[in-house]
């Protein structure tokens, strides 16, 4: 084995034009064998899926172990003429409009009080803001949905003690606000781990640079304005990003919290899909795949607009 | 801000923001402090007592009836296989990949490359039912292998991105010289190289621990017909359906799920924050 995988090791770094494909595909073998439990795990469970999704879309399909019948284009023409999956599309999307900002700017702010080595007790502070990242999301939404309620939880206690309300506010039980509670409590979850991202990357920034614009009479507010906020825009794109997938997928929280309701009123697009397709008697596999698809469709063209809107924007800090 | 400013006034302003936060973080950290007070309270004293925190006697019993009758000792066993395994999967298969697609060009790296970073953010909402379908037909569906199959297999790009992002600028001397001593190509890999990537290792392990213990999605849909497949997050659910007037059996089914998550957090916190930050820098 040893002298094999030598050969293959050598091999790699030696001029490749000269030798045929497949005395080269030979020759790494190695490399092969090495990259195999990817390409058979990351295949089967994510290449696989994403093309099968497509595919059970055509299909009229009730059941994991039913058998599947050609339903052609009508699955999708049903799905987008249903106004509920609209309605979870413009949930999904307004999630991520107002919590993504939010998270990333309060995470800034947070990070930078944080960041100064001279406030007392900035490490235990850190902590404690960071605790929330550390429980569970569905664990979280049912502890909330207790929180909320609005005979015995402290929210609604600690409103009407301090006579802001007079009776109990059914706040997860509206659908004017239940949107708004999930929305709070995600930014409370999760804001610990952009605040890290935060932290992390101003301490790139290399103290020595603000000490020269010191040295050269910058007061607080032009250093932040000229040389802290130039040097965090990447970051700022990369940790908008990572957010905002993490917006897209909120269906721990939702579905523990609200299950969609009140009346559709939180129904984001994983729990639409969730419900036609494990929450019914008779599961529509065929008809949840098609709306799957078609969220994907839509996320993957904001995706590509957001990279090709990064691209710009890089082009720009650089020029 | 000159130097005129006395640095007494500074120091003062220091103290008093950092008061401030101190409220703030209190505020922050109170569901769950609300959450641990309200598994050790009576089932009266959560409505009568409003927002008090201590409990007036310790109820023991909510964790007796978390544990045994609402079968969160089953549940805490399963989260704790499924987490693990997903961590060892995950770490073993980006390392591997990582290594040779940071450190050799070969037939068809640019086209993996290329995939694996097109699919770095699929929504799960997207691949649950085939997903779902692939675990039925490989007959995985009876056991926890099917859940940390579903979790570790698929996705988890990142992880793998930093592990090719690390290899590639360890310099080659560094193997060729473990080569030279007769060490075969395995040798390398996990006496030399992995033993190097301990601080990516750290990330990784960090970031698909987290995700691991908080999935939930996938867990559900895979443990509908098997109860006793549970992992906690699942389990809660099913528990808040069932016994939904029990609020302080619940609250300590939430600190069972919560706790030791916590505590290995408190006591690995440096790990922890370095991992994340780890995400970030690369």
């Amino acid at each position: 084995m040893a002298s094999n995988s030598t050969a293959a090791w050598r091999g790699a770094s030696v001029a490749r034009r000269s030798h045929g494909l497949a005395h080269r595909l030979w020759r790494d073998r190695w490399i092969y064998v090495l990259l195999l439990p990817t390409a058979v795990l990351y295949g089967a469970y994510t290449l696989w899926p994403i093309v099968a999704s497509d595919a059970y879309g055509f299909f009229h399909w009730t059941g994991f172990s039913a058998s599947m019948r050609w339903a052609g284009t009508s699955n999708f023409v049903a799905v987008v003429r249903d106004p509920l999956f609209w309605n979870a599309m413009r949930i999904t999307f307004l999630f991520v409009l107002v919590t993504v900002p939010l998270r990333v700017f309060c995470a800034l702010v947070l990070a930078i009080v944080l960041n100064n080595p001279r406030l007392p007790t900035a490490r235990w502070l850190r902590t404690g803001f960071f605790l929330p990242v550390v429980t569970t999301s569905a664990i979280v939404g049912v502890v909330m949905s207790l929180i909320f309620d609005p005979v015995s939880g402290p929210v609604d206690l600690l409103l009407l003690k301090t006579g802001l309300i007079h009776k109990p506010l059914e706040i997860l039980g509206n659908a004017h606000t239940a949107l708004w509670a999930v929305m709070a409590v995600w930014i409370w979850k999760w804001l610990g781990i952009t605040m890290i991202y935060w932290l992390a990357s101003l301490q790139t920034i290399p103290g020595e640079l603000y000490e020269a614009a010191r040295i050269d009479g910058a007061g607080a507010g032009r250093i932040f304005r000229h040389l802290t906020v130039p040097l965090l825009i990447p970051f700022l794109v990369i940790i908008t990003l990572l957010t905002a997938i993490e917006a897209l997928q909120v269906f721990d929280l939702m579905l523990t919290m609200t299950g969609g309701g009140p009346y559709y009123a939180t129904q984001v697009v994983e729990i639409y899909v969730y419900d036609w397709a494990f929450n019914v008697s008779v599961p529509q596999l065929g008809y949840a795949s098609a709306a799957a698809t078609i969220f994907g469709l839509v996320t993957l063209i904001l995706a590509i607009g957001q990279g090709a809107a990064v691209r710009a924007i890089r082009r720009r800090a650089l020029g | 801000m000159t130097a005129v400013v006395p640095s007494v006034w500074r120091r003062c302003s220091r103290w008093v923001t950092a008061l401030l936060l101190w409220f703030a973080c209190l505020l922050w950290v109170y569901p769950l402090l609300w959450v641990l007070s309200a598994s050790l309270k009576s089932p009266t004293e959560i409505f009568t007592a409003g927002l008090a925190l201590l409990p007036r006697v310790f109820q023991w019993g909510n964790y007796a009836r978390a544990w045994n009758d609402a079968h969160f000792s089953t549940y805490t066993l399963n989260s704790a296989i499924v987490t693990a395994g997903t961590v060892v999967l995950v770490v073993l298969r980006s390392a591997l990949a990582g290594y040779v697609l940071g450190r050799y060009r070969f037939v068809g790296r640019t086209v993996i490359l290329a995939v694996l970073v097109g699919t770095l953010f699929v929504p799960q909402g997207f691949t649950v039912i085939p997903v779902v379908q692939l675990t039925h037909a490989l007959h995985l569906d009876n056991s926890l292998a099917g859940v940390v199959l579903a979790l570790g297999a698929g996705g988890n790009v990142a992880a793998t991105l930093l592990y090719m992002g690390f290899f590639a600028q360890i310099p080659k001397e560094m193997s060729e010289a473990a080569e030279v001593d007769g060490a075969g190509f395995f040798t390398v890999f996990f006496r030399v190289m992995l033993p190097l990537a301990g601080p990516v290792t750290a990330t990784v392990i960090v970031l698909t621990f987290i995700s691991a213990w908080n999935a939930f999605f996938l867990p559900l849909v895979l443990t509908l017909s098997r109860p006793d497949l549970r992992t906690l997050s699942v389990g809660m659910l099913a528990f808040q359906g069932e016994q939904s007037t029990d609020w302080t059996a619940m609250a300590a089914a939430a600190v069972i799920a919560i706790l030791p998550v916590t505590i290995l957090f408190l006591g690995l916190q440096r790990m922890f924050f370095n991992g994340i930050a780890g995400a970030v820098k690369s």
